[in-house]
């Protein structure tokens, strides 16, 4: 997902019993889903744990501008750059609603970015990947959108509050995006010539396994994941997500009239769900770990923005700061 | 961004409604904070008034005093309107 | 050529030259994105940038519906060549450091409020409509550029000089946006267009506030202005912009949807 692989720092989930008085009132009151906000007491674990997870969310809305900026300057009508250019600067928005409510936590911004641009920090690994035709554009709002939008809604009832919050504002803002995706591809599906119809296929098959990895690793592989779930950080664990991503994007699939690289690919009568593939784990854990085909690409342009603008900053702290007493 | 001082931000959705809190912005003053809270919280018109607050000059309860604070109200029933009965024939006051 | 074709070419050639700097700034400001000193900027680079291709379309909108060759605004924006476009050649700049980009920006919003200010008394109605849209936007983002004329003018001596430099160098560009030709002197004697003197007026008058409040030097109005952008002659930069911009127009000729 935008947050895959968070530490929790967590060996075990402790049970009721070994917990203190502060921690066991802590875990009652996310049991009975009350919201945890800034100023109540929280396990250290929990706080790093979020702090980790919003910024891998809040950094994965930034670099995730990249992508879709590439094709920007390219979009074919006015009314395509003026839908790419208001998603992309939705993005932003997002990463700063995230950032702000990684602050509630004591974290500093500054700090949390400067982690991702030495590489400690995470984001999602689907960002990685170059996007090479502008039907890219298309295949990226429906499907990594999409597979971000399952995760998301989810998420809205997160334990934390003013994460929560901030997915309730995304989640409503961002339903524009998979549909405005989605619409790039139906159009040129319906009306496009033989050459463009093929870009929307080579897009998918592009696209299609790397948004599969965005849910993370399957939970036999995810450590992590009992204690966030326990934490309710997390709602729904890997495995169910992408199923539930599978399930709801095969019909819409079809419906394109397009396929997807997975000739495993079939609908379960038993389970009720659909069948797939396996999943190139080898290729997820060298995206993340920093081998991707755009990794360096990506995280050279975020560094270089920030370090660029070091001199702008300071005088606009500089001037702020002589005219103080003006103001006052 | 930390040499820009943080902003509480309250947006009026509608007229006639409170100024409801919406997160924060960094900004180096008050004038560049409405303009970043302004971006940030109403690029769907979600709003028609805006307040950005340093957020250091907000004094909050501490959360974990809610009990010591909020507690004592809610035995004092007779502040709602629900405690007092009238008869019928009175009719709606 | 009667009277009536002739306002009718000139004004045609007028709302392209709205539409066509419009489009070429925002242009740039697309190739910013990921590039903003910080993200609140990226932000606010993208709200004008959005800003100025709604007022393009809107403007390409109108033209097309005078053009000769009816040619749709998708059509205007992306299968005209070079000479064809009658943008400033301010606009087509490079985007260079933040100090260039906001100079470009500043110099631009100044004549864009005067302008659209003016054609709200305009006395046709259509003009008169999206002048009356677009000025709310574009007050927002004189503002916005003024506001950081005046921090990095008065901010570091870092930033004064960069800023200085920039005003310096894209100086010989300001010329064009109070020049006149006949496209203008007609359209301004039937009452289409504003005064361009007025315009010029208002110009001076908002550069030489902020100038100074910024503590930044105003180079002279009498200097050597480099021109030919609104006649269709542009500098080299503008032939890298549309082959990137129309690149899928061009590529893919035969296609009929996007």
């Amino acid at each position: 997902m935008y947050a895959q692989l968070v530490e929790t720092g967590v060996k075990k989930v402790k049970s009721i019993d070994e917990m203190n008085k502060d921690e066991s009132e802590f875990q009652a009151k996310i049991d009975a889903e009350i919201k945890i906000e800034a100023k109540n007491w929280m396990p250290d674990a929990y706080r790093k744990t979020l702090i980790r997870q919003i910024s891998q969310h809040a950094h994965s809305e930034i670099v995730g501008m990249l992508p879709e900026g590439n094709w920007l300057t390219r979009a074919p009508t006015l009314k395509r750059k003026l839908q790419l250019l208001a998603k992309i600067q939705d993005e932003a928005g997002h990463g700063l609603y995230l950032y702000s409510a990684m602050e509630t936590l004591g974290a500093d911004r500054d700090t949390e970015i400067e982690k991702l641009h030495s590489g400690k920090a995470k984001y999602s690994s689907i960002f990685n990947y170059p996007t090479l035709n502008w039907t890219d554009m298309g295949a990226i709002g429906w499907l990594v959108d999409g597979a971000a939008i399952v995760n998301q809604v989810v998420l809205q009832r997160t334990s934390y509050g003013p994460y929560s919050r901030a997915m309730v504002r995304i989640c409503k803002e961002e339903s524009f995006h998979q549909r405005q995706g989605y619409e790039i591809l139906l159009t040129i599906m319906r009306h496009g010539t033989k050459a463009q119809k093929a870009m929307v296929q080579d897009s998918i098959n592009r696209l299609w396994w790397p948004s599969l990895m965005m849910f993370g690793p399957t939970d036999d592989d995810s450590p992590n994941s009992k204690q966030s779930l326990a934490w309710k950080i997390k709602r729904k664990s890997n495995d169910e997500l992408r199923q539930m991503f599978i399930d709801q994007t095969i019909p819409q699939l079809e419906f394109l009239g397009c396929t997807v690289p997975d000739p495993d690919l079939k609908w379960n009568e038993e389970t009720g769900h659909y069948d797939f593939g396996n999943i190139d784990w080898d290729e997820f854990y060298a995206v993340l770990k920093g081998n991707g085909p755009c990794n360096q690409e990506r995280l050279a342009k975020r560094k270089n923005a920030i370090d660029q603008g070091a001199w702008v900053r300071e005088a606009a702290v500089a001037y702020a700061n002589k005219h103080k007493i003006e103001a006052i | 961004m930390s040499e820009y001082p943080l902003y509480e931000v309250f947006v009026r959705s509608k007229h006639g409604l409170n100024h409801k809190h919406v997160g924060s912005v960094h900004a180096i003053d008050d004038a560049m904070a409405m303009e970043n809270a302004r971006e940030l919280y109403t690029r769907r018109c979600e709003g028609v008034s805006i307040w950005v607050v340093p957020s250091k000059m907000i004094t909050a309860s501490a959360l974990d005093d809610k009990e010591a604070l909020f507690d004592p109200s809610q035995d004092k029933i007779y502040r709602h309107a629900s405690f007092y009965e009238l008869p019928d024939e009175v009719g709606h006051m | 050529m009667n009277s009536n074709t002739t306002q009718t070419t000139a004004l045609f050639h007028y709302l392209l030259r709205l539409a066509d700097s419009n489009l070429i700034l925002s242009q740039r400001l697309c190739e910013l994105c990921g590039d903003a000193p910080s993200l609140e900027e990226e932000l606010a680079i993208s709200n004008v940038a959005l800003d100025l291709i709604g007022q393009a379309r809107n403007w390409y909108e109108y033209a097309s519906e005078l053009d000769p060759l009816k040619r749709n605004p998708d059509h205007l924006a992306f299968r005209r060549d070079a000479h064809e476009f009658y943008n400033f050649l301010l606009v087509e700049q490079k985007n260079g450091n933040f100090a260039d980009t906001i100079t470009r920006q500043f110099f631009f919003d100044a004549w864009h409020l005067a302008t659209l200010e003016s054609l709200q008394d305009s006395n046709d109605e259509r003009i008169r409509s999206i002048a009356d849209k677009a000025v709310k936007e574009v007050s927002y983002h004189l503002r916005r550029s003024s506001q950081w004329v005046i921090r990095l003018g008065d901010g570091t001596d870092v930033s004064h000089e960069k800023m200085q430099t920039a005003i310096n160098n894209a100086w010989r560009f300001t010329g064009e946006l109070l020049s006149k030709d006949e496209v203008d002197d007609m359209l301004e004697t039937d009452g289409l267009i504003p005064d361009a003197s007025k315009t010029s007026q208002l110009w001076k008058h908002s550069i030489e506030t902020i100038l100074t409040q910024a503590t930044l030097d105003r180079p002279d109005y009498a200097a050597w202005m480099y021109m030919g952008g609104k006649q269709g002659e542009h500098t080299e930069c503008l032939g890298f912009i549309l082959t990137e911009m129309q690149y899928l127009q061009r590529a893919y000729p035969d296609a009929k949807v996007w």
